[in-house]
């Protein structure tokens, strides 16, 4: 075929496609304009907010109690650890002071929810890469981890289990011997799952190298949680800020050297064990105890109380009405969520609701690097990225 | 997580006030300053305020200076926050600080979508988590929760319709003084 010499000078525009937001690996509700040069990356511009539910502004009409259900809500993978950061925030204003029993089940919930995370994170992340088996075998997990939070709260996954001043119920009978067994046979499952990923030939090509994030950049993009310590910077709000007790806890902060998705992969996997550690450190240091503050101010009356008490009766209707009034105050606080740092900025002007309630989603910061990290690769590893991110709509939407 | 060096802080760079709530260092300052604290914070060997965690708004209908724009810093070095707040009016707008932290393109993109308060010199201020083509600021305090317009999809027209809300009960506060 001959050419024309005008059209071999022709110049080269770049291609733009959508994708999503309807799309698999998309994780959710993203909605991506890509422009390519070929198959190369050039712009990933992310239109979000397909998935906006306005929830700030809702919480600003609800009293402290009716708000936290919001907080499931947000990144429904990784429900308790939300409302664990929103219910530290209230109890950082009312000055709440939480016993140690509902602390040590805080702290279990937190690392099941932390499992609960990394093994859809891992999972999703391999079927998008290509591997389909670690995705089953992770959400077989999955369900019985679920199952756990069913028989603290009646719910699945959006449990409003733990509240400000404690958790809403003592644990039932027999469950932390159950949670006990399930951490011994865990272990297992991710050797079988690594087994399967870490020394695949596939899984390596596809992540290894794909995804840098440099020291520096982590810090300037103000990452954090995974992302931030697969860059090498060993930064834990548990070690570094700790809350509850996890300063009286042992368990190490894995770090990756190369920034790369691998590194984060393996991050991941890393703290999932980590998080077996601190389960096995809490069931043995549970103790006996009330798993709620003993204000009646923020605290219900129990069902005894209500069947004897007219007083309770009275009570217990304005507690779930009218709510509690905070102080005039504010706070930042926020916690290690499995993705990461996720803050509260909760503003109270002496009334039964928040002023003012914002909601740090770590994920939201994590995609707006997204451009960044994907310019100059080959538009399968937008997926691979995507993937290392561990986006989840529900939160960077709210 | 006090950094010890912020005592002196007032003599190095001008602020309005400077407080302390539950443990959590929160500087006030005008907004013409703001570039020039935030690289300050960042850069200083004292302070290194290099991570910035979060930009919230905030809209307090009262005041004089109506919208509150909220930078929480984070520094690594010294494993302490601190928070900047610029107060300022309708009609001000703000520099855009992402210069000096990049990752402040999406935050500030949010507060212009949620309050309207205009960056100077961001490169790319469009709105960011409501829909295309919406209207008004909903985080105001002044906008109602239900907001104004409804959306459904229109069987005859075969695509999605924008319609003034209707709401078959008036929205209800629950903010009458208590009988108690």
């Amino acid at each position: 075929m001959i050419l024309k010499k005008n059209e071999l000078n022709r110049k080269l525009k770049n291609f733009t496609i959508n994708f999503g937001p309807q799309h698999p690996a998309a994780h959710g509700v993203l909605r991506l304009i890509l422009e390519l040069d070929g198959e190369i990356v050039k712009r990933a511009d992310a239109h979000i907010g397909l998935l906006h539910r306005g929830t700030e502004k809702l919480i600003e009409y609800k009293t402290y109690l009716q708000a936290l259900p919001y907080f499931d809500r947000l990144d429904y993978v990784s429900m308790m650890s939300q409302e664990h950061t929103y219910s530290l925030a209230v109890e950082k204003l009312g000055n709440i002071k939480v016993p140690y029993r509902a602390k040590v089940i805080r702290i279990l919930f937190a690392e099941i929810t932390r499992i609960l995370n990394h093994l859809l994170a891992v999972g999703c992340h391999s079927m998008d890469v290509g591997a389909m088996t670690p995705f089953l075998w992770a959400f077989e997990e999955r369900e019985k981890l679920m199952e756990f939070y069913e028989r603290v709260s009646g719910g699945r996954m959006h449990a409003a289990y733990i509240r400000p001043g404690g958790v809403a119920s003592d644990v039932p009978l027999g469950f932390l011997d159950d949670l006990y067994v399930f951490a011994n046979q865990f272990n297992f499952r991710l050797d079988e799952m690594e087994e399967m990923l870490t020394n695949n030939r596939i899984w390596k090509e596809r992540l290894i190298d794909v995804g840098i994030v440099t020291y520096k950049n982590a810090i300037q993009w103000g990452f954090s949680g995974v992302m931030l310590r697969g860059s090498g910077i060993p930064w834990d709000l548990r070690k570094n800020q700790p809350y509850e007790i996890y300063e009286n806890l042992n368990f190490n902060v894995p770090v990756g050297s190369n920034g790369d998705c691998y590194d984060r992969y393996l991050v991941r996997i890393e703290e999932m064990r980590e998080s077996l550690k601190i389960i096995n450190e809490s069931l043995n240091i549970m103790k006996e105890g009330s798993i709620k503050t003993d204000d009646y101010k923020i605290n219900p009356p129990s069902r005894i109380e209500m069947k004897n008490s007219m007083e309770a009766v009275i009570h217990h209707f304005k507690y779930y009405t009218e709510g509690f009034i905070l102080p005039h105050g504010e706070t930042y606080t926020a916690t290690e969520a499995p993705k990461g740092e996720f803050g509260v900025y909760l503003i109270s002007n002496n009334t039964e609701k928040p002023y003012r309630c914002k909601i740090k989603a770590p994920g939201f910061g994590h995609l707006q690097a997204l451009d960044d990290m994907s310019k100059g690769h080959m538009i399968a590893d937008i997926v691979t990225i995507i993937g290392t991110q561990d986006i989840v709509f529900g939160e960077i939407d709210r | 997580m006090v950094n010890s060096n912020i005592k002196n802080i007032e003599n190095v760079i001008p602020i309005l006030s400077r407080s302390l709530i539950n443990q959590e260092q929160i500087l006030n300052i005008n907004f013409q300053n703001l570039l020039f604290i935030l690289t300050f914070l960042k850069n200083h060997i004292n302070y290194k305020y290099n991570l910035l965690t979060c930009i919230s708004g905030i809209d307090i209908l009262q005041s004089q200076y109506r919208f509150g724009v909220i930078y929480e810093l984070l520094s690594i070095t010294f494993n302490s926050r601190i928070r900047v707040k610029v107060f300022v009016n309708e009609i001000t707008s703000i520099e855009s600080s992402i210069t000096v932290f990049c990752n402040a393109n999406w935050w500030e993109r949010e507060i212009w979508d949620f309050y309207g308060i205009y960056f100077q010199n961001h490169p790319d201020l469009r709105r960011i988590l409501t829909d295309y083509g919406f209207e008004g600021y909903p985080m105001r305090k002044d906008f109602p929760l239900s907001g104004y317009v409804e959306v459904r999809y229109d069987e005859t027209k075969k695509r999605v319709v924008v319609e003034p809300i209707e709401l078959a009960q008036e929205f209800r506060a629950f903010n009458y003084e208590t009988p108690w």
